[in-house]
């Protein structure tokens, strides 16, 4: 089997009385798609925020690409590799399509203490960002004001700036929340073609689109991970079925 | 239809960023420099000083809110204490001066100089470094905190002005003669004039050519969505205090001119009225503009010259005016001259 390329062990989170991670660990393999899935208020959204960065462990190592990155910051994190998207668009509005995706580029490449030097028309950036862009379908809103973009080209978008990142693992937030079957239908057949370049985390509401894509599936509930294994395991598992699919 | 040019051409004749154009932005940007550079000039040939002076006054004000404008409208840093940069910048060019009358030292140590070549890089150092420190501790906050804790500190630089006698305390410190720069005479009011465009012109060259730099795509995302610079790989902090830093040495430049053409330099300079007037300016001439900061100077130093004439009271019509432009136009004075800028 090959090695995790994003690793949790034993996290643990307390908010005060309440336990909202509870002794997690999953991994993500490369070239696969790690569904996690559980009900409202099962703590996604914390152990989210703890592999991104944004909130600290009380307890657990976060390891990506056999490396331990528990203590570095957001950004650390995302120039190590660690790819996201957000479960609401986190995207800078007024500024052109391709503007939120150089942005990335730009990080990786490591230079943004450079202050003379016109980035706005470098290829260096653009091709990048470009070719992220037409992955996503998106190459011809390139120069487009986010703000004047669609629901669904907001969560393409949000994808093709972490894949911009060339990162090495991707942790996807909810990206067919409101996207309506179609778009749901067209952005599973993208993440499909996508985890062989890069393993996705995934968190989504979508059933359909979990138990087409993923290779496994945990699903949270009340802070533990409650069940493991492939879909039809998952389908199968009477505990899943009371804490959620049975809803 | 857009012209490609083969460097910005995708293999698939993808879109590519339209092909930038003077317009009317660009018309009356030109026009607005042109007038700043002419008025005085034929001023001074008509043999008025007075307005040469005056021009050289709107002039270093719209400098130090250029600096201001980099810290808050590129940046987002919503600064009540740059009036800190633009006394401290003062004060270097009036201590030089003072210890160079007076043959003294600084402390004792520093020996005084009346050479702008060595004043201005202090000035600018001198504002870096109280920027650097100020900037590290305020830009863990945000928001409203940021405001209060930035007028805060720069209440802590008056107060200590305020209470040195050595330079003058709340009396302040004349600057008897004006610092000079070799080869020009400085005591001219045109030459002194065209110093202080230059400057004006360099800083906004300066923040031009910063915004449009990899940095500058950092800052502006920064006060976009930080959460996205972020999660991009970028940590907003250190993006945030070097604008801050850069922001306050323009400002503080643009003190150490004032201090040599008032011959004067005195607490009020770093007042918290100095940081609001500011602030007023870039606001009343568009928010992150690169033109705003001149023409809100423009319109704040006409009706203080005009209305101030009339009544000691004109605030109260900059204040209507202020109004008009947060209500009516939130682009300023620049947004309602040269339309709106695609933001970058």
């Amino acid at each position: 089997m090959a090695e995790a390329m994003l690793a949790l062990e034993g996290l643990h989170k307390r908010f005060g009385a309440l336990a909202a991670t509870d002794d997690v660990s999953l991994t993500l393999r490369p070239g696969e798609i790690h569904a996690l899935i559980g009900p409202n208020g099962a703590g996604k959204s914390t152990l989210i925020a703890q592999i991104a960065g944004s909130l600290r462990p009380d307890a657990g190592r976060i390891l990506l690409g056999g490396e331990e990155i528990t203590g570095l910051s957001v950004a650390a994190r995302a120039r190590r590799g660690l790819g996201r998207s957000f479960q609401v668009s986190s995207l800078a509005e007024p500024l052109p399509v391709i503007r939120n995706v150089m942005i990335g580029v730009q990080a990786m490449a490591g230079h943004s203490f450079r202050f003379w030097k016109p980035a706005e028309r470098d290829p260096r950036l653009i091709e990048p960002a470009m070719a992220a862009l037409a992955r996503m379908g998106l190459a011809s809103r390139a120069w487009t004001p986010v703000a004047e973009l669609s629901h669904g080209e907001r969560r393409a978008l949000e994808v093709a700036c972490a894949l911009a990142m060339k990162p090495r693992a991707l942790l996807l937030d909810e990206p067919m929340a409101g996207l309506g079957p179609e778009g749901s239908a067209r952005l599973t057949e993208l993440l499909e073609s996508l985890k062989r370049e890069v393993p996705i985390l995934l968190i989504e509401h979508d059933m359909q689109a979990v138990f087409r894509l993923a290779e496994r599936i945990s699903v949270l509930v009340a802070g533990r991970i409650i069940a493991h294994g492939d879909g039809d395991t998952i389908r199968r598992d009477p505990r899943v079925r009371d804490a959620y699919l049975g809803e | 239809m857009t012209d490609q040019t083969p460097s910005d051409t995708a293999p698939e004749a993808l879109p590519t960023r339209p092909p930038r154009r003077l317009g009317r932005r660009g018309t009356v940007q030109l026009v607005m420099l042109a007038l700043l550079l002419a008025l005085p000039v034929a001023a001074d040939l008509l043999g008025h000083p007075y307005y040469v002076t005056l021009a050289s006054r709107l002039t270093l004000i719209a400098m130090a809110a250029v600096g201001l404008n980099l810290a808050l409208g590129y940046g987002g840093m919503v600064s009540f204490g740059h009036a800190a940069y633009f006394g401290l910048g003062g004060y270097v060019a009036g201590i030089g001066a003072y210890h160079a009358f007076d043959a003294t030292a600084f402390m004792g140590m520093l020996p005084g100089s009346d050479n702008l070549l060595v004043l201005w890089p202090l000035a600018m150092l001198a504002c870096g470094l109280l920027a650097l420190l100020i900037g590290a501790v305020s830009l863990r906050t945000s928001g409203v905190y940021f405001i209060m804790i930035t007028l805060a500190f720069a209440q802590m630089v008056y107060y200590f002005a305020n209470s040195w006698p050595t330079y003058g305390g709340q009396d302040g410190l004349p600057i008897y003669l004006r610092n000079t720069l070799p080869g020009l005479d400085t005591q001219d009011p045109l030459t002194f004039f065209l110093i202080c465009f230059a400057g004006l012109v360099l800083s906004m060259a300066l923040t031009s050519r910063l915004m449009g730099s990899r940095f500058g795509a950092a800052l502006s995302m920064a006060r976009l969505n930080d959460t996205r610079l972020a999660t991009a790989g970028i940590n907003p902090y250190p993006v945030r205090l070097v604008s801050f830093v850069i922001s306050a040495m323009i400002t503080g430049l643009a003190g150490a001119l004032y201090a040599d053409l008032n011959g004067f330099v005195s607490p009020s300079m770093l007042s918290w009225h100095m940081s609001g007037e500011l602030m007023v300016i870039v606001i009343l001439g568009g928010v992150g503009r690169l033109y705003g900061p001149l023409a809100g100077a423009v319109l704040y130093i006409s009706m203080e010259t005009l209305l101030g004439g009339l009544t000691e009271y004109w605030q109260l019509f900059l204040g209507l005016v202020l109004l008009g432009v947060v209500l009516f136009a939130r682009h300023g004075v620049m947004g309602w001259l040269a339309g709106r800028e695609s933001h970058g």
